[in-house]
């Protein structure tokens, strides 16, 4: 059988960096811009749009050659709902706490780009091991890039990293880095040195060409 | 058949009953869980609730203790819970309150003195209004708003309160008109439906009372 687009370790491998939905797709941006505060909210943001992701193309994948064009968006909204609704009472009866502070962020996550995004673009028309690899790549580069914002963020604005100090009592916080003009300020930065890291590339690999 | 409404959405709705299968599964296996968690919490917030302060210096003069809290169900099923100070002394009430915000549903806890005439302070249990905006009714600065007002009439948020700390006027959340009236109906009504209870509950006196038990 003709292998159609990648393969299924070359879509995990694709999502983490190469096509990562934050800093290559610019998806997602308001869970990135909302809860990268501190690690433990960006941690439990990542794992509950990975479960959701995950469980939302393998479901999809699942019934892919049962969906109708037209309808195709619906039954992908239906599909992340649910998900997304056993995602908020998980988080509610296990980590009662999480759950407040990431409040209406996780019933947000219905209208994630990444996730609907994924749905069509991979798992509508893929088997269901490739649409997991790809969820699972797409999953893994989200946590990275709140890992990166997150960690900036809590590190400058507390000196702490999950809600550890790291920085001693030198460290003045910067209490902007917390709130929501520092969000923009280290994601507009990252995005910039991604973006730098991107073109200092393909200049190198179209010199290599020549 | 195949291009009838039936016809084409015949996965739509299958999927929609499997979903609500499943849902209604992670509900059912969940829910106790959730709502002992709410029920810790409440008690973590009862201190905080039924405070009395002196009318001068606005120092509290008695707060309650949680661990003398008794739990009493009203006459239509609700569980209010009586607290009294570490001293044994009846302070006051917290009752649970719920109804519709902007966005969802919005569940608070509302701390009354101990014949429901003033209410002492409240807070927001469970909300999902807009973030940065109808949000802020779980701020402190909102939350005391509603404190040392009087139950008799009912509370209601303007935009603009030009004496905020007089009458039933409650200053609403700039931006957040709706989620801060949603806040002072559910106020209101918990309050409503509670006091009939409670006259009745003091009345008759601790050995015969209406519709209530206490665990």
């Amino acid at each position: 059988m003709a292998q159609d687009g990648p393969t299924g370790l070359e879509r995990f491998i694709n999502g983490i960096l190469p096509e990562n939905p934050v800093y290559r797709q610019v998806l997602g941006m308001c869970p990135t811009l909302a809860v990268t505060g501190n690690m433990k909210a960006a941690m439990t943001m990542s794992a509950a749009v990975a479960f959701v992701l995950i469980c939302a193309n393998i479901m999809t994948s699942l019934i892919r050659d049962l969906l109708r064009p037209h309808l195709r968006i619906l039954v992908f909204t239906l599909t992340i709902a649910a998900f997304v609704t056993v995602a908020d009472r998980a988080l509610a009866a296990y980590l009662p706490e999480m759950s407040k502070e990431l409040g209406p962020y996780v019933p947000l996550i219905i209208v994630n780009c990444i996730i609907i995004c994924r749905c069509e673009v991979c798992a509508s028309k893929q088997r269901v091991l490739i649409a997991a690899s790809d969820a699972m790549g797409q999953s893994m580069g989200f946590a990275l890039a709140l890992a990166s914002i997150a960690t900036i963020r809590e590190i400058l604005g507390t000196g702490a990293w999950f809600g550890v100090p790291v920085m001693g009592t030198w460290w003045p916080e910067w209490g902007i880095m917390v709130l929501p003009p520092g969000a923009f300020i280290t994601l507009g930065a990252l995005l910039g040195v991604a973006n730098w890291l991107g073109t200092m590339r393909s200049g190198k690999a179209a010199t290599g060409e020549k | 058949m195949k291009d009838s409404y039936i016809g084409q959405a015949w996965l739509v709705l299958l999927l929609a009953l499997a979903f609500g299968g499943m849902l209604a599964g992670v509900q059912a296996s969940l829910s106790g869980r959730i709502e002992e968690n709410k029920r810790r919490e409440t008690y973590d917030q009862i201190p905080s609730l039924v405070v009395i302060r002196d009318r001068r210096t606005g120092k509290v003069a008695t707060r309650a203790d949680a661990a003398k809290t008794v739990e009493v169900v009203t006459d239509q099923g609700k569980v209010a819970y009586h607290a009294f100070s570490s001293y044994g002394k009846p302070v006051g009430w917290v009752i649970k309150g719920a109804g519709q915000g902007f966005a969802d549903r919005i569940e608070l806890l509302v701390g009354l003195n101990d014949d429901a005439t003033k209410i002492l302070g409240m807070y927001v249990l469970d909300q999902k209004e807009t973030p940065a905006l109808g949000d802020k009714i779980r701020g402190e600065d909102f939350r005391d708003r509603f404190r040392d007002r009087f139950t008799k009439e009912p509370l209601v948020a303007r935009p603009v309160v030009t004496d905020a700390s007089a009458g039933n006027k409650i200053q609403a959340v700039v931006g957040a008109t709706i989620s801060s009236r949603s806040v002072c109906d559910i106020v209101n009504a918990a309050v409503a439906d509670f006091k009939p209870w409670l006259a009745a509950y003091q009345a008759k006196g601790a050995d015969e009372r209406p519709g209530g038990e206490e665990d």
